[in-house]
Protein backbone atom coordinates (compact mmCIF):
# COMPACT_ATOMS: atom_id res chain seq x y z
CA UNK A 1 0.00 0.00 0.00
CA UNK A 2 1.31 3.59 -0.76
CA UNK A 3 0.41 6.74 0.99
CA UNK A 4 1.65 10.29 0.80
CA UNK A 5 2.88 10.97 4.77
CA UNK A 6 1.77 14.67 5.68
CA UNK A 7 3.72 14.81 8.96
CA UNK A 8 2.55 18.24 10.70
CA UNK A 9 4.29 20.22 12.71
CA UNK A 10 4.42 18.79 15.88
CA UNK A 11 6.13 15.33 14.08
CA UNK A 12 9.26 17.28 13.34
CA UNK A 13 9.55 18.30 16.87
CA UNK A 14 7.72 17.05 20.38
CA UNK A 15 6.38 13.85 18.74
CA UNK A 16 9.32 12.64 16.78
CA UNK A 17 8.92 9.33 18.57
CA UNK A 18 5.35 9.22 17.21
CA UNK A 19 6.60 9.79 13.13
CA UNK A 20 9.56 7.29 13.73
CA UNK A 21 7.48 4.39 14.95
CA UNK A 22 4.54 5.11 12.57
CA UNK A 23 6.95 4.73 9.71
CA UNK A 24 8.87 1.82 11.21
CA UNK A 25 5.56 0.37 11.64
CA UNK A 26 3.84 0.72 8.23
CA UNK A 27 6.96 -0.09 6.40
CA UNK A 28 7.41 -3.41 8.31
CA UNK A 29 4.04 -4.17 7.41
CA UNK A 30 5.07 -3.43 3.89
CA UNK A 31 3.53 -0.03 3.27
CA UNK A 32 5.59 2.67 0.94
CA UNK A 33 5.34 5.85 2.27
CA UNK A 34 7.05 9.62 0.68
CA UNK A 35 6.39 12.47 2.69
CA UNK A 36 4.71 15.56 0.77
CA UNK A 37 7.39 18.04 -0.33
CA UNK A 38 7.52 21.46 0.95
CA UNK A 39 4.13 21.17 3.76
CA UNK A 40 3.35 24.06 5.65
CA UNK A 41 1.29 24.06 8.97
CA UNK A 42 -2.27 22.75 8.56
CA UNK A 43 -3.51 25.73 10.41
CA UNK A 44 -4.28 24.10 13.53
CA UNK A 45 -6.71 25.45 15.98
CA UNK A 46 -5.70 29.06 14.99
CA UNK A 47 -5.76 29.64 11.39
CA UNK A 48 -9.77 29.78 11.52
CA UNK A 49 -9.74 31.87 14.24
CA UNK A 50 -7.72 34.47 12.81
CA UNK A 51 -10.00 34.44 9.34
CA UNK A 52 -12.54 32.19 7.70
CA UNK A 53 -10.36 32.08 4.46
CA UNK A 54 -6.94 31.44 6.19
CA UNK A 55 -8.47 28.78 8.06
CA UNK A 56 -9.31 26.83 4.55
CA UNK A 57 -6.35 28.31 2.76
CA UNK A 58 -3.49 26.72 4.83
CA UNK A 59 -4.90 23.21 5.01
CA UNK A 60 -6.04 23.41 0.80
CA UNK A 61 -2.11 24.44 0.44
CA UNK A 62 -1.40 21.09 1.28
CA UNK A 63 -4.12 19.49 -0.33
CA UNK A 64 -3.18 20.85 -3.21
CA UNK A 65 0.48 19.91 -3.04
CA UNK A 66 -0.68 16.56 -2.43
CA UNK A 67 -2.94 16.43 -5.56
CA UNK A 68 -0.19 17.72 -7.55
CA UNK A 69 2.12 15.09 -5.93
CA UNK A 70 0.96 11.78 -6.82
CA UNK A 71 -2.38 10.63 -7.59
CA UNK A 72 -3.98 8.03 -6.20
CA UNK A 73 -2.03 7.82 -2.71
CA UNK A 74 -3.90 8.52 0.07
CA UNK A 75 -2.53 11.34 2.25
CA UNK A 76 -1.72 9.72 5.90
CA UNK A 77 -2.05 11.90 8.54
CA UNK A 78 -1.21 11.49 12.54
CA UNK A 79 -2.40 14.45 14.00
CA UNK A 80 -5.60 14.70 14.54
CA UNK A 81 -5.64 18.43 14.12
CA UNK A 82 -4.47 18.01 11.08
CA UNK A 83 -6.66 15.49 10.25
CA UNK A 84 -9.51 17.48 10.86
CA UNK A 85 -8.61 20.80 9.49
CA UNK A 86 -7.60 19.25 5.86
CA UNK A 87 -10.89 16.79 6.21
CA UNK A 88 -13.07 20.20 6.94
CA UNK A 89 -11.35 22.14 4.14
CA UNK A 90 -12.14 19.04 1.52
CA UNK A 91 -15.62 19.04 2.40
CA UNK A 92 -15.54 22.77 2.71
CA UNK A 93 -14.55 22.51 -1.18
CA UNK A 94 -17.51 20.60 -2.16
CA UNK A 95 -19.04 24.05 -2.67
CA UNK A 96 -17.89 26.15 -5.54
CA UNK A 97 -18.07 29.35 -4.50
CA UNK A 98 -15.85 28.06 -1.35
CA UNK A 99 -12.88 26.46 -3.63
CA UNK A 100 -13.10 29.20 -5.93
CA UNK A 101 -12.58 31.55 -3.12
CA UNK A 102 -9.52 29.29 -1.78
CA UNK A 103 -8.03 29.17 -5.27
CA UNK A 104 -8.07 32.85 -5.31
CA UNK A 105 -5.88 32.76 -2.12
CA UNK A 106 -3.69 30.49 -3.64
CA UNK A 107 -2.83 31.75 -6.68
CA UNK A 108 0.00 33.54 -4.34
CA UNK A 109 1.41 30.30 -4.07
CA UNK A 110 1.41 28.98 -7.78
CA UNK A 111 -1.17 26.57 -6.92
CA UNK A 112 -4.88 25.02 -7.34
CA UNK A 113 -6.57 23.07 -5.53
CA UNK A 114 -9.47 20.61 -7.20
CA UNK A 115 -11.31 19.81 -4.67
CA UNK A 116 -10.25 16.23 -3.89
CA UNK A 117 -12.81 13.84 -1.79
CA UNK A 118 -12.47 14.08 1.85
CA UNK A 119 -11.61 10.20 1.75
CA UNK A 120 -8.64 10.73 0.46
CA UNK A 121 -7.25 11.92 3.83
CA UNK A 122 -6.46 8.98 6.51
CA UNK A 123 -5.94 9.18 9.96
CA UNK A 124 -3.03 6.79 10.76
CA UNK A 125 -5.98 4.69 13.06
CA UNK A 126 -8.00 4.78 10.24
CA UNK A 127 -4.86 3.40 7.89
CA UNK A 128 -3.87 1.05 10.72
CA UNK A 129 -7.53 -0.86 11.37
CA UNK A 130 -9.10 -0.98 8.57
CA UNK A 131 -6.44 -0.86 5.77
CA UNK A 132 -4.09 -3.46 7.62
CA UNK A 133 -6.47 -4.25 9.92
CA UNK A 134 -5.81 -6.79 12.89
CA UNK A 135 -4.80 -9.93 11.29
CA UNK A 136 -2.38 -8.04 9.40
CA UNK A 137 -0.94 -6.84 12.58
CA UNK A 138 -0.70 -9.97 14.34
CA UNK A 139 1.32 -11.65 11.07
CA UNK A 140 3.94 -9.27 12.18
CA UNK A 141 3.65 -9.73 15.82
CA UNK A 142 7.11 -11.52 17.22
CA UNK A 143 6.65 -10.39 20.56
CA UNK A 144 3.58 -10.28 22.02
CA UNK A 145 2.09 -7.66 24.64
CA UNK A 146 1.32 -10.76 27.00
CA UNK A 147 -0.26 -9.55 30.02
CA UNK A 148 0.18 -5.82 29.12
CA UNK A 149 -3.10 -3.74 30.55
CA UNK A 150 -3.43 -1.24 28.02
CA UNK A 151 -6.10 2.01 28.03
CA UNK A 152 -6.53 3.43 24.77
CA UNK A 153 -6.96 6.75 24.65
CA UNK A 154 -8.61 8.16 21.08
CA UNK A 155 -9.00 12.18 22.12
CA UNK A 156 -11.74 13.82 20.06
CA UNK A 157 -10.72 15.10 17.10
CA UNK A 158 -9.72 11.61 16.02
CA UNK A 159 -12.96 10.44 16.09
CA UNK A 160 -15.14 13.49 15.20
CA UNK A 161 -16.46 14.90 13.78
CA UNK A 162 -15.24 14.72 9.97
CA UNK A 163 -13.99 11.63 11.07
CA UNK A 164 -15.94 8.58 9.16
CA UNK A 165 -14.16 5.34 10.32
CA UNK A 166 -15.43 5.51 13.58
CA UNK A 167 -18.14 6.35 16.68
CA UNK A 168 -17.92 9.26 17.53
CA UNK A 169 -19.08 8.30 21.43
CA UNK A 170 -17.64 4.77 21.92
CA UNK A 171 -14.96 4.15 19.62
CA UNK A 172 -13.20 1.18 18.89
CA UNK A 173 -10.85 1.02 16.18
CA UNK A 174 -8.04 0.30 18.88
CA UNK A 175 -9.85 -2.77 20.24
CA UNK A 176 -8.55 -4.87 17.67
CA UNK A 177 -5.00 -3.74 17.36
CA UNK A 178 -3.83 -3.93 20.69
CA UNK A 179 -5.56 -7.11 20.99
CA UNK A 180 -3.93 -8.58 18.07
CA UNK A 181 -0.97 -7.23 20.02
CA UNK A 182 -1.49 -9.77 22.73
CA UNK A 183 -2.29 -6.64 24.91
CA UNK A 184 -5.27 -6.97 27.49
CA UNK A 185 -7.70 -3.41 26.52
CA UNK A 186 -8.42 -1.60 29.52
CA UNK A 187 -12.02 -0.15 29.29
CA UNK A 188 -12.75 2.96 31.13
CA UNK A 189 -15.06 6.28 30.42
CA UNK A 190 -12.48 9.16 28.99
CA UNK A 191 -11.72 7.23 26.06
CA UNK A 192 -12.93 9.70 23.58
CA UNK A 193 -13.41 12.72 25.76
CA UNK A 194 -11.23 15.86 25.61
CA UNK A 195 -7.44 16.08 26.41
CA UNK A 196 -7.56 19.93 27.04
CA UNK A 197 -5.39 21.10 24.43
CA UNK A 198 -4.45 24.65 24.48
CA UNK A 199 -6.28 25.03 28.18
CA UNK A 200 -2.56 23.20 29.51
CA UNK A 201 -1.14 26.66 28.35
CA UNK A 202 -3.45 29.17 28.84
CA UNK A 203 -5.88 28.12 31.38
CA UNK A 204 -3.99 25.53 33.13
CA UNK A 205 -5.94 24.63 36.15
CA UNK A 206 -8.96 23.84 33.69
CA UNK A 207 -6.51 22.01 31.63
CA UNK A 208 -4.80 19.75 34.85
CA UNK A 209 -8.49 18.98 36.05
CA UNK A 210 -9.36 17.29 32.61
CA UNK A 211 -5.85 15.55 32.19
CA UNK A 212 -6.71 14.19 35.68
CA UNK A 213 -9.97 12.86 35.00
CA UNK A 214 -8.85 11.21 31.95
CA UNK A 215 -5.38 9.81 33.76
CA UNK A 216 -7.28 8.92 37.00
CA UNK A 217 -9.99 7.15 34.78
CA UNK A 218 -6.92 4.58 33.37
CA UNK A 219 -5.13 4.52 36.20
CA UNK A 220 -5.40 1.18 36.90
CA UNK A 221 -3.94 0.34 33.12
CA UNK A 222 -0.18 -0.13 33.32
CA UNK A 223 -0.15 2.64 30.17
CA UNK A 224 -2.69 4.59 27.12
CA UNK A 225 -2.32 4.57 23.89
CA UNK A 226 -2.22 7.85 21.99
CA UNK A 227 -2.75 8.85 18.35
CA UNK A 228 -2.65 12.79 18.57
CA UNK A 229 0.85 14.26 19.14
CA UNK A 230 -1.56 16.71 21.29
CA UNK A 231 -3.04 14.32 23.38
CA UNK A 232 -0.15 12.78 24.22
CA UNK A 233 1.92 16.46 25.11
CA UNK A 234 -0.79 17.11 27.34
CA UNK A 235 -1.34 13.19 28.93
CA UNK A 236 2.36 12.62 29.33
CA UNK A 237 4.20 15.95 30.34
CA UNK A 238 2.04 17.40 32.69
CA UNK A 239 1.79 14.51 35.28
CA UNK A 240 3.56 16.17 38.08
CA UNK A 241 1.51 19.24 37.64
CA UNK A 242 -2.02 17.27 37.78
CA UNK A 243 -0.96 15.83 41.05
CA UNK A 244 -0.32 19.31 42.52
CA UNK A 245 -2.88 21.09 41.20
CA UNK A 246 -5.25 18.10 42.12
CA UNK A 247 -3.75 17.96 45.64
CA UNK A 248 -2.71 13.98 45.45
CA UNK A 249 -0.88 12.44 48.19
CA UNK A 250 0.60 9.42 45.86
CA UNK A 251 1.60 11.37 42.10
CA UNK A 252 0.08 10.37 39.51
CA UNK A 253 2.59 8.59 37.21
CA UNK A 254 1.51 6.44 33.87
CA UNK A 255 3.39 6.28 31.13
CA UNK A 256 1.77 7.47 27.68
CA UNK A 257 2.98 5.36 24.37
CA UNK A 258 1.96 6.10 21.08
CA UNK A 259 0.13 3.43 19.30
CA UNK A 260 2.74 2.40 16.86
CA UNK A 261 5.20 2.54 19.64
CA UNK A 262 2.86 -0.42 21.32
CA UNK A 263 3.31 -1.81 17.92
CA UNK A 264 6.85 -1.72 17.65
CA UNK A 265 7.34 -3.16 20.63
CA UNK A 266 5.21 -6.19 19.40
CA UNK A 267 6.82 -6.21 16.40
CA UNK A 268 10.22 -6.58 18.12
CA UNK A 269 11.36 -3.53 16.33
CA UNK A 270 14.83 -2.15 17.55
CA UNK A 271 14.45 1.15 20.08
CA UNK A 272 16.44 3.70 17.27
CA UNK A 273 12.84 3.21 15.31
CA UNK A 274 10.66 3.46 18.62
CA UNK A 275 12.40 5.93 20.14
CA UNK A 276 10.91 4.99 24.21
CA UNK A 277 12.99 7.10 25.75
CA UNK A 278 11.27 10.59 24.81
CA UNK A 279 8.91 10.32 27.15
CA UNK A 280 8.66 12.90 30.41
CA UNK A 281 7.06 10.04 32.18
CA UNK A 282 9.51 6.69 31.81
CA UNK A 283 8.10 3.84 29.25
CA UNK A 284 10.73 1.52 31.55
CA UNK A 285 7.73 -0.12 33.72
CA UNK A 286 6.43 -0.62 30.30
CA UNK A 287 8.96 -2.64 29.17
CA UNK A 288 9.69 -4.16 32.57
CA UNK A 289 6.39 -5.97 32.39
CA UNK A 290 6.82 -7.56 28.94
CA UNK A 291 7.43 -11.57 28.56
CA UNK A 292 10.95 -12.00 28.37
CA UNK A 293 12.39 -13.73 24.99
CA UNK B 1 -16.83 45.58 31.19
CA UNK B 2 -17.46 42.74 33.23
CA UNK B 3 -19.64 39.98 31.82
CA UNK B 4 -23.06 40.47 32.94
CA UNK B 5 -24.27 37.54 35.13
CA UNK B 6 -26.77 35.82 33.13
CA UNK B 7 -29.09 34.86 35.53
CA UNK B 8 -31.82 38.02 35.42
CA UNK B 9 -31.17 39.69 32.18
CA UNK B 10 -33.69 43.13 31.69
CA UNK B 11 -33.40 43.06 27.81
CA UNK B 12 -35.60 46.46 28.28
CA UNK B 13 -32.39 47.89 29.92
CA UNK B 14 -29.41 46.94 27.25
CA UNK B 15 -28.20 47.13 24.12
CA UNK B 16 -29.20 44.60 21.29
CA UNK B 17 -27.85 43.25 18.18
CA UNK B 18 -30.93 41.20 16.73
CA UNK B 19 -28.84 40.66 13.65
CA UNK B 20 -25.97 38.93 16.09
CA UNK B 21 -27.51 34.89 15.32
CA UNK B 22 -27.45 35.35 11.63
CA UNK B 23 -23.90 37.02 11.65
CA UNK B 24 -22.53 34.07 13.11
CA UNK B 25 -24.64 31.51 11.27
CA UNK B 26 -25.73 32.90 8.28
CA UNK B 27 -28.04 29.87 7.81
CA UNK B 28 -30.11 30.54 10.85
CA UNK B 29 -29.17 27.23 12.44
CA UNK B 30 -28.46 28.79 15.67
CA UNK B 31 -31.96 30.35 15.47
CA UNK B 32 -33.53 26.38 15.77
CA UNK B 33 -31.77 26.10 19.36
CA UNK B 34 -34.31 24.54 21.69
CA UNK B 35 -32.44 25.37 25.08
CA UNK B 36 -31.65 21.36 25.88
CA UNK B 37 -28.44 21.96 27.20
CA UNK B 38 -26.83 18.91 25.84
CA UNK B 39 -23.83 21.22 24.86
CA UNK B 40 -23.57 22.26 28.41
CA UNK B 41 -23.53 18.65 29.41
CA UNK B 42 -21.33 17.57 26.69
CA UNK B 43 -18.96 20.14 27.36
CA UNK B 44 -15.40 19.36 29.24
CA UNK B 45 -14.40 22.83 30.51
CA UNK B 46 -18.14 23.85 31.08
CA UNK B 47 -17.61 24.63 34.78
CA UNK B 48 -15.12 27.05 35.08
CA UNK B 49 -17.14 29.22 32.28
CA UNK B 50 -18.74 32.24 33.36
CA UNK B 51 -21.77 31.31 31.22
CA UNK B 52 -22.83 27.87 30.37
CA UNK B 53 -22.31 26.99 26.19
CA UNK B 54 -26.47 26.74 26.47
CA UNK B 55 -26.81 30.40 28.44
CA UNK B 56 -24.58 31.91 25.39
CA UNK B 57 -26.46 30.78 22.73
CA UNK B 58 -29.50 31.56 24.23
CA UNK B 59 -27.59 35.51 24.83
CA UNK B 60 -26.72 35.23 21.09
CA UNK B 61 -30.35 34.35 19.62
CA UNK B 62 -31.37 37.53 22.36
CA UNK B 63 -29.04 39.28 20.21
CA UNK B 64 -26.83 40.04 23.63
CA UNK B 65 -23.70 40.66 21.93
CA UNK B 66 -21.61 42.86 24.35
CA UNK B 67 -22.37 39.90 26.95
CA UNK B 68 -21.05 37.36 24.67
CA UNK B 69 -18.38 38.67 23.43
CA UNK B 70 -16.73 39.69 26.53
CA UNK B 71 -17.59 36.52 28.34
CA UNK B 72 -14.82 33.69 29.39
CA UNK B 73 -16.83 31.13 27.65
CA UNK B 74 -15.67 30.81 24.02
CA UNK B 75 -11.86 30.91 25.15
CA UNK B 76 -12.51 28.18 27.64
CA UNK B 77 -13.31 26.02 24.28
CA UNK B 78 -11.69 22.65 23.80
CA UNK B 79 -12.55 22.78 20.02
CA UNK B 80 -13.44 19.22 21.26
CA UNK B 81 -16.58 18.85 19.04
CA UNK B 82 -18.87 17.03 21.35
CA UNK B 83 -21.41 19.74 21.70
CA UNK B 84 -21.41 20.06 17.62
CA UNK B 85 -22.06 16.02 17.54
CA UNK B 86 -24.30 16.15 20.07
CA UNK B 87 -26.72 18.71 19.35
CA UNK B 88 -29.97 17.55 18.16
CA UNK B 89 -30.42 20.22 16.11
CA UNK B 90 -27.32 20.00 14.15
CA UNK B 91 -25.98 23.52 14.89
CA UNK B 92 -22.38 23.35 14.01
CA UNK B 93 -21.48 25.14 17.49
CA UNK B 94 -17.74 24.54 17.90
CA UNK B 95 -17.20 26.26 14.52
CA UNK B 96 -19.57 29.13 16.04
CA UNK B 97 -17.30 29.66 18.50
CA UNK B 98 -13.90 30.27 16.35
CA UNK B 99 -16.59 32.75 14.52
CA UNK B 100 -17.46 34.03 18.21
CA UNK B 101 -13.41 34.55 18.94
CA UNK B 102 -12.83 36.35 15.33
CA UNK B 103 -15.33 39.02 16.44
CA UNK B 104 -13.99 39.17 20.20
CA UNK B 105 -10.27 39.56 18.21
CA UNK B 106 -11.46 41.96 15.39
CA UNK B 107 -13.44 44.34 18.75
CA UNK B 108 -9.97 43.78 20.63
CA UNK B 109 -12.11 42.74 23.41
CA UNK B 110 -9.16 43.23 26.27
CA UNK B 111 -10.39 40.09 28.78
CA UNK B 112 -8.78 37.19 28.25
CA UNK B 113 -5.73 38.23 26.77
CA UNK B 114 -3.94 35.26 27.55
CA UNK B 115 -5.98 33.07 25.03
CA UNK B 116 -5.76 36.12 22.62
CA UNK B 117 -1.82 36.28 22.68
CA UNK B 118 -1.86 32.83 22.61
CA UNK B 119 -3.75 32.65 19.02
CA UNK B 120 -1.34 35.55 17.75
CA UNK B 121 1.81 33.98 18.93
CA UNK B 122 1.13 30.86 17.31
CA UNK B 123 -0.30 32.58 14.04
CA UNK B 124 3.16 35.14 14.00
CA UNK B 125 5.55 31.66 14.02
CA UNK B 126 2.89 29.95 11.75
CA UNK B 127 3.32 32.96 9.77
CA UNK B 128 7.26 33.40 9.39
CA UNK B 129 8.70 30.17 9.19
CA UNK B 130 5.45 28.29 7.22
CA UNK B 131 5.88 25.40 10.35
CA UNK B 132 5.22 25.91 13.87
CA UNK B 133 8.32 26.08 16.01
CA UNK B 134 7.01 24.85 19.46
CA UNK B 135 10.05 26.72 21.40
CA UNK B 136 10.15 29.86 19.95
CA UNK B 137 5.70 29.71 20.08
CA UNK B 138 6.16 29.06 24.03
CA UNK B 139 8.72 31.97 24.09
CA UNK B 140 6.77 34.60 22.13
CA UNK B 141 3.53 33.74 24.45
CA UNK B 142 4.73 33.79 28.08
CA UNK B 143 6.87 37.22 26.32
CA UNK B 144 3.67 38.38 25.58
CA UNK B 145 1.45 37.75 28.63
CA UNK B 146 3.19 36.50 31.95
CA UNK B 147 6.95 35.28 32.02
CA UNK B 148 6.47 34.55 35.37
CA UNK B 149 3.59 32.34 34.38
CA UNK B 150 6.47 30.60 32.42
CA UNK B 151 8.51 29.37 36.15
CA UNK B 152 6.08 26.51 37.07
CA UNK B 153 6.59 25.04 33.77
CA UNK B 154 10.53 25.55 33.44
CA UNK B 155 11.46 22.05 35.02
CA UNK B 156 8.96 20.42 32.80
CA UNK B 157 10.80 22.11 29.90
CA UNK B 158 13.82 21.00 31.17
CA UNK B 159 12.96 17.44 31.09
CA UNK B 160 11.83 18.05 27.74
CA UNK B 161 15.23 19.16 26.51
CA UNK B 162 17.19 16.75 27.91
CA UNK B 163 14.78 14.16 26.35
CA UNK B 164 14.87 15.67 22.89
CA UNK B 165 11.39 16.79 22.68
CA UNK B 166 12.16 19.86 22.72
CA UNK B 167 14.35 21.51 19.68
CA UNK B 168 16.33 24.65 20.15
CA UNK B 169 16.55 26.69 16.58
CA UNK B 170 17.93 30.09 16.18
CA UNK B 171 14.78 32.60 15.70
CA UNK B 172 14.77 34.34 12.41
CA UNK B 173 14.82 38.27 12.88
CA UNK B 174 13.33 40.25 9.97
CA UNK B 175 12.69 39.28 6.20
CA UNK B 176 10.03 38.09 4.75
CA UNK B 177 7.83 35.36 6.43
CA UNK B 178 7.40 32.17 4.60
CA UNK B 179 3.89 32.62 4.45
CA UNK B 180 3.59 36.22 4.18
CA UNK B 181 2.01 36.27 0.28
CA UNK B 182 -0.48 33.45 1.17
CA UNK B 183 -1.74 35.47 4.72
CA UNK B 184 -1.62 39.25 2.72
CA UNK B 185 -3.73 37.69 0.01
CA UNK B 186 -5.97 36.07 2.14
CA UNK B 187 -6.46 40.12 4.55
CA UNK B 188 -6.81 41.49 0.82
CA UNK B 189 -9.60 39.03 -0.24
CA UNK B 190 -10.90 39.36 3.33
CA UNK B 191 -11.04 43.55 2.68
CA UNK B 192 -8.72 43.87 5.69
CA UNK B 193 -6.28 45.48 3.72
Amino acid sequence: MKYLFYPGCSMHGSALEYQTSMLAVLEAMGAEIKELDDWTCCGASVASVMSDLLGLALPARNLALAEAADGGRPLLVGCSSCYTNLRRTALAAANPATLAKINQALKVENLTYHGAAPGETRHLLDVLANDFGPDAIRACVKRPLTGLKVAPYYGCQTVRPYSPFDDSQHPTSMVGILEALGATVYHYSHEATCCGTALLTTKPHVGFEIVGQILDGASAADCLAAVCPMCHLNLDSYQDHVSKALARSEPINIPVLFLPQLIGLAFGLPDDQLLLKRHVVSAAPVLARLPTQ
Amino acid sequence: MTPTSPEVIDLTQVKRNLAFSDQLTPTHKLRTCIQCGTCTASCPSAEAMDISPRQMWRMVNLGLEDEVLHSKTMWLCTICYQCSVRCPRGIPLTETIAKLKQLAIQARIQEWSESTKFYKSFSDVMRTYGRMREMEFMARYFLATNLFAAIPFTGMAMTMFVRGKLKPELPKLGGAGRLDRLFNRVAELEGRK
